[in-house]
């Protein structure tokens, strides 16, 4: 691995500022590398990242299975990583109007990473450097306790998508305490709803008494009516500190949940064990925006180099080469997706929208086709708006909000259906639907959603107790098995699971036509238990 | 179907059959598929779009490729890893993946893909059968058209998969067989062949005074070189007539002088036979053909690998007929149809091995693979070529890929346990049955089980 040559880097640092004169913000600094094959296949199980950790299963030709359980978040190798600077890669034979290309995309890429609130927990320090000392504490535990450090990493990783990502985004995003104290915050929403567990009459006397309190005493209220509180419950004091101190807010993640109350990793001779879980669960809370953002990213960077490029007097008599490059990457396939076309065309078609005031009530209430197309409100915005846009979506909204009808039928968008046809043993493509809310929901089937998974206290005495929250989709079964055998590993002790299962799968009908209701299948609750390494299942 | 099947089909009912064995008969006899080759199609786009990136769409660089030698130094490290594994109480975790890529010609690949899974809890999808997951399109197109076709591969054919990325691992068929041979006798502790006897000992090289030399060497030829100073003497003018010929007046150049010298020689002589016997009636649809040939090419790279090469393998492939065909890609791409006589393929290898006089020669082997249905319920025919094979071959391997909905025995098991082969020969004859949906590991067990 090489820093790209000075003249190359001086194409760079051209690209920067007409980056920046187009209204793109980035930090000053940032590492171009050459890579060559080699480097590649070291780093990309790594995520292009040369100083996270080692594990073993990196070394196993994983690509094969890349993207098909989406089980790497982000991508095996981006050509830009998030990191301060940002650091990005390069093949070593790009003729020069290519790097400008390129470059272009990857200044959109970091400008992404900076400004995306998505990635807000990410900009406050530098991966590399973190996970270099994650990397050497790995490598300090593989010396004594040998092969266990991998057990751990991988029961672990076994459950690295149920980490607490909003959680931890949340947190960050949180207005300052204006009119209600923290205390109060907590009496009203933890302590007396999850400690004490009142009944909601009561909850609704409290509330009563609370605002008396505040009429009758003014400023003095809220202490008054904590008087009243501690009063009642004597504990009421030591428990909120003890909540404030934990520096713990919210809801545990699985992981934590594990280091927190775990017996096993609590024991004195497992307590580097809890080291190795947090430095996986870390590693997996930095990657989650990217797997999340995949297509605004790519298509903001897209719609960015198409943009700088044409611009650029410096590749004046390339544009026939350009053309046939960025049609490669930006043209719709006939059956499939492609995040830079789909991003690209509806970063556009959002500008164009917001340029003509169409994203507005105004126009929306218009039902005449005529009037709609010829609608102009000339309000010339729509740089703004899609900046915006790019700072607060992330795909889920991005494509929720602005692909609608119109943009369906201008890049004349379909569901692809895929069938089997018996007589003539083939597989059939055919158009399933033109309906925007169809290919939306399509859209959004296939967006990254890892299963919401939740720690169920109430059965404590029975041991770990997991509850997997329906929606719709059953839990992938034959990995089941392994990863409840790393849970038992780290708890120490019997691991319960609850899902649905599907009894009978929809059956396909014979014909189709729009608008026909999916079929639809039927369920039924069963619980995993996961004791000393067997696998037992049992129907409710 | 055909009108000899059909035939053969109203000999078999009048000689009576049960209504379920006729049932499935009948199953075959009306699929009127053919033994049509699989084509790869350029397949469109995965479902999931998180697999692209810049590196491949913008900077147009192939995916980074482990150098063959790479991988298989490490499986090494990985399989003991995985044993390890096995002792600190937690199950297997590499599996060795897709072994197959085929190719035209003598061009088939074979590639040793150690793979392993992190298991998740994840989403699974949820389908109805026989419709696959919608994903994006664009372009013309009425709702309900249909917009392009793509064959049916039996699902596990997965060379499509890695198809089109580079050339660069890709490997032909003798030579990474030879590897996975290897990995399979060191790895998956298959045994070493016992008979390594005078028979089998191979690449045998015998020195011979076959070479001639001009000079020096071991012993003079005597005639050759009187020829040679005939010659040159004629040459010289020094034998004016050739029917008096003074010989006291030639020249004697020692270049005249040919010798015979010791020379290495290759013996050829001990060579391996394998055949490999497809089932590829209309029964073996699915898995079973899968299985069966994923396991040939198990058992080809083994035998490769204890040979050291000097293989040579011959594919038959049958329904009620039996055919030969000249490679491994047309051996493993044809597809299944037609009805089911196991006694057709015996009786074409009887017929090579008789005709080329192979029996003198080589070690024969024989490895079939069907899913244990005969039209011939009894074995009347396929036995009498059976034991023909049995007193040349060195072994000969019986896998059956069992379907799920069989109940009991298969006709073949059947009539094989009846005959008795197996006990009275266990050093020639092995049967291995196994589910149709047998995983890797199964289906070494079972070469383990055909072979030693």
């Amino acid at each position: 691995m090489q820093l790209i040559d000075q003249h190359t880097k001086q194409i760079m640092e051209g690209c920067k500022e007409r980056a920046r004169a187009a209204g793109l913000r980035f930090q000053d600094e940032s590492l171009e590398y050459i890579v060559t094959n080699r480097d590649l296949l070291e780093l990309s199980p790594k995520m292009m990242i040369p100083t996270l950790y080692d594990y073993w299963v990196n070394d196993v030709e994983v690509l094969k299975e890349k993207g098909k359980y989406e089980l790497y978040p982000g991508n095996p190798y981006e050509t830009v990583i998030n990191t301060r600077p940002a650091i990005s890669f390069y093949n070593d034979n790009n003729p020069d109007w290519l790097n400008v290309m390129i470059f272009y995309h990857v200044l959109a890429h970091i400008d992404f990473f900076q400004n995306n609130l998505y990635f807000r927990h990410t900009w406050d320090f530098d991966l590399a450097g973190e996970a270099l000392t994650d990397k050497r504490l790995i490598a300090r535990l593989r010396a004594e306790h040998g092969r266990w450090v991998d057990y751990v990493i991988e029961f672990a990783r076994g459950i690295d998508n149920q980490v607490g990502y909003f959680q931890e985004l949340s947190q960050l995003h949180r207005q300052p305490a204006d009119t209600m104290s923290r205390r109060l915050n907590y009496y009203f929403d933890v302590f007396i709803q999850s400690v004490k567990q009142v009944k909601i009459s009561d909850f609704i006397k409290e509330v009563d008494r609370f605002n008396e309190c505040m009429q009758n005493f003014g400023k003095l209220g809220e202490n008054t009516f904590f008087a009243e509180v501690t009063r009642k419950y004597p504990e009421f004091d030591a428990v909120f500190a003890k909540s404030q101190s934990s520096g713990q807010q919210g809801r545990l993640d699985l992981l934590q949940y594990l280091m927190e109350h775990s017996p096993f990793l609590n024991r004195d001779e497992n307590k580097w064990m809890k080291s190795v879980v947090e430095v996986v669960r870390k590693t997996s809370i930095y990657f989650q925006p990217q797997i999340r953002t995949k297509i605004m990213n790519e298509g903001w960077a897209s719609y960015w180099h198409e943009t700088l490029f044409l611009k650029d007097e410096r590749i004046r008599g390339h544009e026939v080469e350009f053309a046939r490059v960025h049609a490669g990457v930006t043209s719709m396939p006939r059956v499939g997706l492609n995040p830079y076309a789909l991003g690209m065309r509806l970063f556009q078609f959002i500008e164009e929208q917001a340029d003509k005031g169409k994203l507005t009530y105004d126009y929306q209430r218009i039902l005449d086709a005529e009037t709609r197309k010829r609608f102009d409100a000339g309000t010339a915005t729509g740089r703004d708006f899609i900046f915006s846009v790019r700072e607060n979506c992330a795909d889920f909204l991005f494509l929720t909000n602005y692909v609608d009808q119109e943009f369906v039928d201008r890049h004349r968008l379909f569901v692809a259906g895929k069938r089997l046809n018996k007589a003539k043993m083939t597989w059939e493509y055919y158009v399933k639907s033109r309906s925007a809310q169809q290919y939306r929901q399509m859209l959004l089937d296939t967006l990254y959603h890892p299963p919401c998974i939740t720690v169920d206290e109430t059965k404590k005495n029975e041991g770990l107790f997991l509850d997997h929250h329906h929606e719709g989709q059953p839990l992938v079964q034959e990995f089941i098995a392994n990863t409840m055998m790393g849970l038992e590993f780290l708890w120490g002790g019997p691991v319960k699971l609850r899902t649905n299962e599907v009894v009978t799968a929809p059956q396909l009908a014979e014909d189709v036509w729009a608008g026909m209701e999916e079929p639809e299948a039927t369920w039924h609750t069963v619980i995993y238990t996961m004791k000393d390494r067997q696998l037992t299942k049992t129907v409710l | 179907m055909n009108d000899a099947l059909q035939t053969y089909f109203d000999q078999l009912k009048q000689r009576g059959l049960s209504p379920e064995r006729e049932a499935l008969l009948r199953a075959e006899l009306a699929d009127n598929g053919h033994h049509k080759s699989r084509e790869l199609l350029a397949e469109p786009l995965p479902d999931g779009f998180h697999g692209l990136n810049d590196f491949c769409c913008l900077q147009e660089a192939s995916e980074p490729q482990a150098s063959y030698t790479t991988r298989i130094g490490s499986l090494e490290e990985l399989l003991e890893r995985d044993r390890r594994r096995e002792q600190d109480g937690f199950p297997r975790k590499i599996r060795v993946g897709r072994l197959i890529k085929p190719g035209r010609g003598d061009k088939a690949k074979i590639v040793v893909v150690p793979t392993t899974v992190e298991e998740k809890f994840i989403h699974d999808r949820i389908r109805p059968t026989g419709e696959e997951g919608a994903s994006g399109g664009s372009g013309d197109g009425e709702e309900g058209e249909v917009i392009g076709e793509q064959p049916v591969r039996p699902e596990g054919d997965q060379g499509g998969g890695g198809a089109g990325h580079g050339g660069g691992e890709s490997h032909e068929l003798e030579s990474s067989a030879y590897d996975i041979g290897k990995i399979l006798t060191e790895k998956f502790e298959l045994p070493n062949l016992k008979d390594k006897g005078k028979k089998s000992a191979l690449t045998r090289y015998t020195y011979e005074l076959t070479d001639k030399n001009r000079g020096f060497g071991q012993i003079l030829d005597k005639k050759a070189t009187l020829r040679r100073i005939l010659e040159t003497n004629i040459a010289l003018g020094n034998a004016p007539d050739l029917y008096d010929i003074d010989t006291t007046r030639f020249l004697i150049s020692p270049r005249d002088k040919v010798y015979r010298i010791l020379s290495r020689e290759l013996d050829y002589e001990s060579q391996a036979m394998i055949f490999f016997l497809r089932d590829y009636s209309g029964s073996m649809a699915g898995k079973a053909t899968e299985l069966v040939a994923s396991q040939h090419v198990l058992i080809y790279s083994w035998l490769t690998y204890q040979y050291e090469r000097q293989v040579e393998t011959r594919f038959i492939l049958h329904d009620d007929q039996a055919r030969e065909v000249p490679d491994f890609h047309t051996y493993y791409n044809l597809q299944v149809a037609g009805g089911t006589r196991v006694a057709a393929a015996y009786r074409l290898v009887n017929e090579i091995v008789e005709k080329e006089n192979l029996a003198r020669d080589y070690n024969i082997y024989v490895f079939h693979g069907t899913d244990g249905d005969d039209w011939d319920t009894d074995g009347s025919e396929a036995l009498p070529e059976l034991k023909k094979i049995l007193t040349y071959a060195s072994r000969v391997g019986i896998t059956i890929a069992e379907h799920p909905y069989n109940p009991g025995r298969t006709e073949v098991e059947k009539y094989l346990f009846a005959s008795g082969l197996l006990n009275e020969k266990p050093e020639i004859i092995r049967l291995d049955v196994m589910k149709d949906d047998a995983d890797e590991a199964r289906l070494i067990e079972g070469i383990r089980k055909l072979i030693s």
